[in-house]
């Protein structure tokens, strides 16, 4: 075991697979001598060569198509969006042919791709930095999309998602890359994906959070313990496929939930966690089931992000107007 | 304004480069060697068996166009006049090399391995028809303009990397070239030095828009420029012009020597798709004969007709061949079980089902037991 930061918990979970599976190839844009501008990278170029870590030109798109056409003969490739809100210059090869792979050759190829990216706010990143685009990732059949809120998860998911036989959107969000150290273990270990995992345990209400959101509604869980609130917290972990087991039978227990995600109302997974809870749990409910949304204007300029981004305030106010319905 | 330094003359450069594209040709439009010196000197066997693919071709198309007008094939891009560019350019590849095509590059496929009645299963939008067999080294036709080239360059990394001596072959149209796709597929198999080869089959049209409007670049060829990568314009009518761009180009990226880009100047004569586009809104009958003039098959019979290799009887005996092939390929497609949603469902992931797909799948599955 060591303390790990969750970016260094994902470089650890490269190096694993690096060493495991010769055909695991990690590329993108400055991934390679320069380790990434996150460092997630870092070092994996010398240790495995530039033929396994290796740097692309400026391109999305074609970096889109560089891990398709590999995949083709045989590799596992991982390669780097430097932001996601870069995405939609790859969102053919992503949502039109890595997601479609399978489909449309009747399942005789597959495309065993994990797309990493670094997304999200709070760190005054210039435009087109922070954007929650998962939503859109998790429209598309065909993705999996997978967004960790710890160091241990972090490794855990992405060698699952690297290991994983169909295309994974992996996404990192940038002000939990150091944020906080975990235990993590240094040897391999795997997570899997499509299950949420219950960061705390509660009676009264459930809060079901992904991303930095899920730091923010443990803390809220706390101060509501204060006012005499029991608070379960599910960490999603997945967003696409949902962990609906964990989901229903956390709101049969609690009667009363929420859903809190950074991206804006009309963005995001949020609503469809509302829509598969109240198809299926609702007679267990004793209120409407709220969510914790940023608005919906396009993302922030950076100097009003904390005005903008929901916080632990906004759970708490939403999470009280639920308690108490 | 025109600049007085005349050290500095954009205008003269440009001229320079485009200078440098001409068209090459070998055969010309009477079936005559025009350029002894690039001659491939193809056997006698391989001349035949060209032609003999040429002529299946031509048929093919002639046969998809009445099927699908029966209502027996659905989408369908018609190849009539393009045989040499699509043909003559697979000729001259091996069975380990991989082909990316786009919607009109059925031939090309069919003949490196795909079953024709799963190409005609492809046309109806039945999921066999993209059931690649495992030795066949190509993808199903690609719909997105611009797709196949970027994972061309993905596909030729691969190659390089596995150490193979193989290419990635791929084509898309002229008004393909305008896409970021195509400048990215190109640029990144150049700076990656991988063994690739693009083709631009411009047939003059991009649906109703002609070429001219795509770019005013006076050769699509000279587009290679930009990725550093060498590159050709050749008559796309003739057969041998393609093969030879075609055979350079696999082995220069056989040895290590990167990627080629060739431009191959053709016509299509019949509209765009079968899907109720008429050429005559935007193409004259002047343009259509001009180019009927060049047929690629016509010149070709008549070069081989002239070296004693090939007759009328020959041509009819290919013919009846190709349309017996056809004929029962319909019908083997014809005999493929209807789609169920279940299958949809069963073909989406390699990996087990997510929660979502399992619960549907019960769903349809019940639906369609009754």
């Amino acid at each position: 075991m060591a303390q790990m930061t969750m970016v260094q918990a994902i470089t650890d979970a490269l190096r694993c697979e690096l060493k495991d599976n010769e055909n695991v190839l990690v590329f993108g844009e400055d991934v390679g001598v320069n380790g990434g501008v996150f460092r997630a990278t870092e070092g994996l170029q010398k240790e495995f060569g530039v033929d396994r870590v290796f740097d692309t030109p400026l391109a999305e798109s074609g970096i889109g198509g560089l891990a398709i056409g590999l995949a083709l003969q045989g590799f596992r490739p991982v390669p780097e969006i430097q932001f996601f809100g870069f995405v939609y210059e790859v969102m053919d090869s992503i949502s039109g042919q890595l997601a479609r792979m399978s489909y449309r050759s009747g399942g005789a190829l597959n495309a065993p791709v994990t797309i990493r990216s670094p997304f999200g706010g709070g760190v005054h990143t210039p435009e087109m930095h922070s954007d929650s685009l998962e939503g859109l990732m998790a429209s598309q059949p065909g993705l999996k999309v997978v967004i960790p809120s710890t160091p241990y998860d972090a490794k855990g998911l992405l060698i699952s998602s690297i290991r994983d036989n169909d295309p994974v959107i992996f996404l990192e969000h940038l002000k939990l890359y150091r944020s906080f150290r975990e235990e993590v273990p240094e040897e391999s270990y795997t997570i899997p994906l499509g299950k949420a995992d219950v960061k705390r345990e509660g009676t009264d209400l459930s809060i079901f959070a992904y991303g930095a959101m899920v730091q923010e509604s443990l803390k809220a869980a706390e101060a509501l313990e204060k006012d005499g609130y029991s608070v379960e917290v599910v960490d999603l972990r997945t967003v696409q496929p949902l962990d609906i087991e964990t989901i229903i039978a956390s709101v049969e227990k609690t009667n009363r939930a929420i859903v809190v995600q950074e991206a804006q109302k009309q963005a995001g997974i949020a609503a469809n966690v509302v829509t598969e809870i109240t198809e299926r749990a609702i007679l267990s409910l004793e209120a409407p089931v709220l969510r914790v949304t940023a608005p919906d204007t396009i993302y922030s300029y950076p100097q009003a992000e904390a005005a903008w981004l929901p916080n632990y305030k906004d759970v708490m106010a939403t999470a009280k107007k639920v308690l108490t319905f | 304004m025109t600049s007085n330094n005349n050290l500095f003359d954009p205008v003269k450069n440009l001229q320079e480069i485009e200078e440098k594209f001409e068209m090459v040709q070998i055969l010309n439009e009477n079936g005559e060697i025009v350029n002894d010196a690039l001659d491939p000197k193809l056997s006698d066997e391989e001349l035949v068996e060209l032609m003999s693919r040429m002529v299946f071709t031509r048929i093919l198309d002639q046969r998809s166009i009445s099927l699908n007008r029966q209502g027996r094939l659905g989408f369908y891009a018609p190849t009539a006049g393009q045989e040499a560019s699509q043909i003559a350019s697979h000729f001259a590849l091996e069975k380990e090399d991989y082909i990316l095509p786009g919607y009109r590059d059925v031939p090309q496929i069919v003949l490196h391995g795909l079953p024709l009645w799963k190409a005609f299963l492809w046309s109806r939008g039945h999921f066999v028809g993209g059931q690649i067999p495992e030795d066949v080294n190509v993808l199903p036709p690609q719909i997105i303009i611009g797709a196949q080239y970027i994972q061309t360059a993905g596909v030729a990394l691969g190659m390089q990397k596995r150490g193979k001596k193989s290419v990635a072959v791929t084509y898309t149209g002229d008004g393909g070239s305008s896409q970021g796709d195509f400048y990215e597929g190109i640029n990144f198999a150049g700076a990656f030095k991988s063994p690739a080869i693009f083709i631009v089959q411009n047939n003059q049209f991009a649906i109703s828009t002609p070429r001219a409007l795509q770019t005013s670049a006076t050769t699509i060829a000279q587009k290679g420029v930009a990725a550093g990568i060498p590159s050709i314009q050749v008559d796309g009518m003739d057969p041998l012009a393609v093969y030879v761009a075609t055979r350079d180009a696999r082995e220069r990226a056989v040895a290590g020597e990167g990627p080629s880009f060739i431009e191959t100047v053709c016509y299509r004569y019949g509209p765009h798709t079968m899907a109720g586009d008429d050429p005559t809104r935007y193409r004259s009958s002047e343009t259509d004969s001009e180019w009927e003039k060049k047929d690629p098959v016509v010149r070709f019979r008549k070069y081989l007709e002239a070296k004693g290799i090939w007759s009328e009887e020959k041509e009819t005996e290919v013919i009846e061949k190709a349309k017996e092939e056809i004929k029962a390929a319909i019908k083997q497609a014809d005999g493929v079980q209807k789609q169920k949603v279940t299958d949809l469902i069963s073909i989406m992931h390699k990996d087990e089902l997510p929660y979502n797909l399992k619960e549907q799948y019960e769903i349809y599955k019940e639906k369609e037991s009754k």
